[in-house]
């Protein structure tokens, strides 16, 4: 594509990017280093290796008790955000009605407002309903906010979904659960699993939603919150930062291959047929 | 990466409208029943709690009881109070500079995957989003310690020479806010320029050349406007959200980089004043909207004159 006339060819972007790249990365790779980090302080140069910041963790029961809450919300807002998410997904892609566009705008709408004004106003209604703040509550705050992820995921997931296979199956005998399982199933697991995987990942690291409605239960973010006021606490935060960020990409990275190598295979078989 | 694409959402091909009424009730009936869950449990725990926040900025509070007449004493507290407006105009403009800024450095970005990217062109985008999805407590954190007294930036440039005493200007100022945000808001503004760029006949923009522009010109003129959808998408979807901040402003923002969340939040806490800091919610909310609205516009009219 660079090579035809008229899409200008520069040779500063390249230089651009590459600076760009390293303004985006420097700060999270910056945390791994000084976790390594022989000192109690985050400066250069440094002061030696050390692993015992990361052995300081295991025995932190605090800190385990908020990483055990942090599974329960991830993996509850995951599942419950991968269901609400196919349905509307799924919805808007097969089928068309009044009020499509209305409901996808509603459903999209944490992406545009400032998250602390959802966040105060589920607030308001949990109180006022005199329901006790618990990790209940943080989940149910969470899937407003992962659902535009999983819906975005989801979608480019069933949009490539051809219609006429299902009907072809319905149309050779097979009901409608066995067309879903043996049918659609296959084509869209990929996005399944890359929908619970975002949205895992996006709960692991949500704060303000968990630090407004968790109650005494922390997930890890708000434990994460409440040690940054202590100085000495820092290195430690830091290996409990550098661990999530690794699951993190690794999760990230785990949701794009699956897509990947979906978007793959759909298009061999698009080939094929054609 | 798909994700964020809100726009493709809204530009998905639909299927062609047939005159069976039966069969559109049908279709009609069996969408709106798929996605109902999904729907009821966004109105639930999405709409009606801002309708309450709505109803409660104008209402007043006596201690624990709520005085349910309609007043509009809290907008004018929130309005009128200089603490308040001081907080207000602060948040505003440092989001207008974020989104701004955010959007210029990220076009040129969006515009190299999405021209130069060739085969690679997801690889790219995963690279650009993989920061941006990792915790966004610990970017900030990250940012303090860099920025701070005895932080990287300090003892760098010291032991480069550039400096001979430690800045204390870079920590704790609007400045040091509006790094962090843009930094963290960095992909979510490549993403919809990206996916609107891409949908940029490349045969448009050699007949611009063919035709006699230059590579300005031709930029200007063809990529950029119709490019323009994906660029207003970015600044809203910077601009609205980062008005209402939370972590970054206590963080990293001291004394000078206070914005309206740390108020909102002062009033469900220790100051809880439930409508007032409804009431300043909602001004926030109703004043970020207009200030993106005429920005939109200002952006619109810009890319008019430039043809």
């Amino acid at each position: 594509m660079s090579g035809r006339h008229g899409i200008p060819k520069s040779r500063w972007l390249p230089a651009y990017v590459t600076v760009y790249l390293a303004f985006l990365y420097f700060p999270i790779l910056l945390l791994p280093i000084f976790s390594f980090n022989n000192a109690a302080t985050t400066t250069f140069p440094l002061a030696g290796f050390t692993t015992k910041w990361y052995a300081s963790l295991w025995h932190n029961t605090a800190l385990l008790e908020a990483a055990r809450n942090s599974m329960i919300v991830g993996v509850s807002v995951a599942i419950l955000s991968t269901v609400l998410g196919i349905c509307a997904a799924r919805a808007i892609t097969r089928y068309r009605f009044r009020g499509q566009r209305a409901a996808t705008g509603l459903i999209m709408a944490p992406l545009f407002l400032p998250e602390i004004i959802f966040a105060v106003s589920l607030l308001m209604i949990i109180l006022q309903l005199g329901v006790e703040l618990s990790l209940v509550t943080v989940i149910l705050g969470q899937v407003i906010f992962c659902l535009p992820y999983a819906m975005s995921v989801l979608i480019s997931g069933f949009g490539g979904f051809d219609r006429s296979l299902e009907e072809a199956s319905l149309d050779l005998g097979e009901t409608a659960i066995g067309t879903f399982r043996r049918v659609t199933l296959p084509v869209v697991a990929p996005a399944l699993v890359s929908s619970l995987l975002v949205s895992f990942t996006v709960s692991l690291d949500e704060f303000i939603l968990a630090f407004f409605l968790s109650g005494t239960e922390p997930t890890l973010p708000v434990y994460i919150w409440g040690q940054l006021r202590f100085a000495a606490k820092l290195p430690g935060v830091l290996a409990l930062g550098s661990v999530m960020i690794l699951i993190s990409i690794l999760l990230l990275t785990l949701s794009e291959i699956i897509r990947r190598r979906a978007e793959h295979r759909l298009r061999a078989q698009g080939a094929l047929n054609a | 990466m798909a994700v964020l694409s809100a726009t493709e959402v809204e530009q998905r091909p639909t299927h062609p409208p047939k005159n069976k009424a039966r069969w559109t009730a049908s279709e009609e009936a069996s969408g709106l029943a798929l996605i109902s869950p999904t729907l009821l449990y966004a109105v639930a725990l999405l709409f009606l709690p801002i309708l309450i926040v709505v109803a409660y900025s104008f209402w007043t509070q006596d201690y624990l009881t709520i005085d349910r007449t309609f007043t509009l004493q809290n907008y004018k507290t929130a309005l009128g109070e200089p603490i308040y407006q001081d907080l207000l105009v602060r948040s505003l403009v440092i989001s207008l500079v974020v989104s701004v800024v955010t959007v210029t450095l990220s076009y040129p970005i969006a515009w190299f995957i999405s021209f130069h990217g060739g085969v690679h062109k997801n690889l790219w985008l995963f690279l650009i989003t993989v920061p941006c999805w990792t915790s966004y407590l610990l970017r900030v954190m990250s940012w303090k310690v860099i920025l701070g007294y005895g932080g990287v930036m300090n003892t760098g440039l010291l032991s480069i020479g550039i400096i001979d005493k430690p800045l204390t200007s870079l920590l704790y100022n609007s400045n040091a806010v509006v790094i962090t945000l843009v930094h963290s808001w960095a992909a979510f503004a490549i993403l919809p320029i990206f996916v609107s760029l891409e949908k940029v006949d490349r045969s448009l923009i050699e007949a611009a050349h063919d035709l006699g522009d230059n590579k300005l010109m031709s930029f200007l003129r063809v990529t950029l406007p119709l490019s323009l959808p994906g660029v207003i998408s970015a600044f809203l979807i910077v601009m609205i959200p980062t008005v209402g901040d939370y972590v970054t402003p206590k963080l990293v923002g001291g004394k000078d980089g206070v914005m309206i969340a740390t108020a909102i939040q002062a009033q469900f806490g220790k100051g809880a004043n439930w409508p007032l800091g409804a009431a300043l919610s909602v001004t926030t909310m109703v004043i970020v909207s207009a200030m993106a609205g005429i920005a939109v516009l200002a952006l619109k009219l810009l890319v008019r004159m430039a043809k």
